[in-house]
């Protein structure tokens, strides 16, 4: 009967919180196994990021943490300056960039959403870790 | 039976020697039933007419000879074989039951360390032109006694519970096996009324994390608490449905027997009623 009751109450069955359980302690498991694709992981970061900016590379930190719902990966990537001009990306596919104009990360970011083409922003913004920031239209 | 050591005697001697297949049984988890599973498997094997030996790895805490009711037969084990003290065939122990079976039992008064572990990986090898199949009771953990324990196995057995601490510690272990070995699953103590009322893993969900082929599901069932008590493994009792999820799970490891396997179903009332054994 109170199991009739719990399940009335929506609580989930045990076995459905095992297994939610048991896969976010193996995700988090296999990416403390994997040093080698971590290391990896944070290699190609640190490259896309230095496109855009210059990285502090000596310190830069990648990690993974096992919070309640989720496994989440923090990154903490000090950047000591905006570059003025994007470096080229390396061979591959190209990026999806409409404008061969140097663009600032804001507008980079924001580029892919937009409707048309923007003019080019070359205003250098102060708040380098706010690159999440709307250009203002 | 003479002939039988006949083919023996032959198989030491001459020169087209078998090449028999060495199996781990392993979980990571100590408790899940790797040693049951064994004896079982390995009695069911033995029991088609395979020629099986059975190898204690668990140095220390040698236990396979008591589940296999073989404990008052044993005379030496296998450190004594790894240091030269005894003849192979002086050590190993032929079961009454199933005279296609061979015991080599685990020293219980050493540990895992005093044994080498290329030594041990010889043995097996040895034991590979002899039998037709050498099955490993790895002990728990991922120490010196499971890298021993897998060193010479080319094949490895999982044992799984359907438990959260059970499952997380048989995938690491499946990490550690490597990717040369051919890893299989044996979902074991099962309760399927449990499983129905969302109150225990289902083998789908052992399994979905796990991802290996799976060779059957074993039923917690009273069988396998009474044959471990008497010291007859379940897998030679014809009546016993446990009994013949283990003879199917040799028939699969064998290759007689392909198709998905069965997972155990809640008995109904009725046959819990009339069809129970005490």
């Amino acid at each position: 009967m109170f199991e009739f009751i719990q399940r009335f109450f929506g609580k989930p069955a045990s076995s459905a919180t095992a297994k939610e359980r048991l896969r976010l302690v193996l995700l988090s498991d296999h990416l403390s196994l994997a040093p080698d694709v971590v290391e990896a992981l944070k290699h190609d970061l640190v490259e896309v990021i230095s496109r855009y900016c210059e990285v502090d590379v000596a310190n830069c930190d990648v990690t993974f943490e096992h919070r309640e719902k989720q496994v989440a990966m923090l990154a903490n990537i000090p950047i000591l300056s905006l570059r003025s001009r994007p470096a080229p990306p390396p061979p591959g596919p190209p990026p999806p960039a409409v404008e061969p104009d140097p663009v600032p990360v804001a507008a980079a970011t924001k580029a892919t959403h937009a409707e048309g083409p923007r003019p080019p922003r070359r205003k250098r913004r102060k708040n380098v870790a706010g690159t999440t920031t709307a250009p203002a239209t | 039976m003479h002939e039988l050591m006949h083919q023996e005697a032959a198989a030491t001697s001459a020169v087209p020697r078998k090449r028999g297949r060495a199996i781990v049984v392993t979980s990571g988890k100590g408790g899940v039933g790797k040693t049951t599973t064994t004896a079982n498997t390995g009695a069911a094997l033995a029991a088609t007419g395979a020629s099986v030996v059975l190898v204690d790895a668990d140095v220390g805490l040698r236990n396979l000879d008591i589940v296999l009711g073989l404990e008052a037969r044993v005379r030496h084990h296998v450190l004594d074989v790894l240091e030269g003290h005894v003849t192979l065939d002086e050590a190993l122990v032929t079961d009454k039951r199933v005279p296609t079976m061979r015991l080599l039992a685990a020293a219980q008064t050493r540990e895992k360390d005093d044994v080498d572990t290329a030594a041990f990986c010889d043995l097996i090898s040895g034991l590979r032109d002899r039998f037709d199949y050498v099955l490993i009771d790895c002990p728990a953990g991922i120490e010196k006694g499971f890298a021993n324990a897998i060193a010479g196995a080319d094949e490895a057995i999982i044992v799984c519970t359907p438990e959260v601490s059970a499952v997380r510690d048989a995938d690491r272990v499946v990490g550690l096996l490597g990717d040369e070995r051919s890893v299989k699953l044996i979902v074991n103590r099962l309760r399927p009324a449990l499983v129905r009322r969302g109150k225990m893993l289902s083998v789908d969900d052992v399994n979905g994390i796990l991802r290996l082929p799976l060779l059957g599901v074993i039923e917690d069932a009273p069988d396998v608490i009474v044959s471990t008590n008497r010291g007859e493994p379940v897998a030679l009792d014809a009546a016993s449905p446990v009994g013949e999820s283990y003879r199917q799970i040799a028939q699969r490891i064998a290759g007689t027997l392909t198709g998905v396997p069965e997972i155990p179903r809640e008995r109904s009332l009725f046959e819990k009623l009339f069809g129970g054994r005490k």
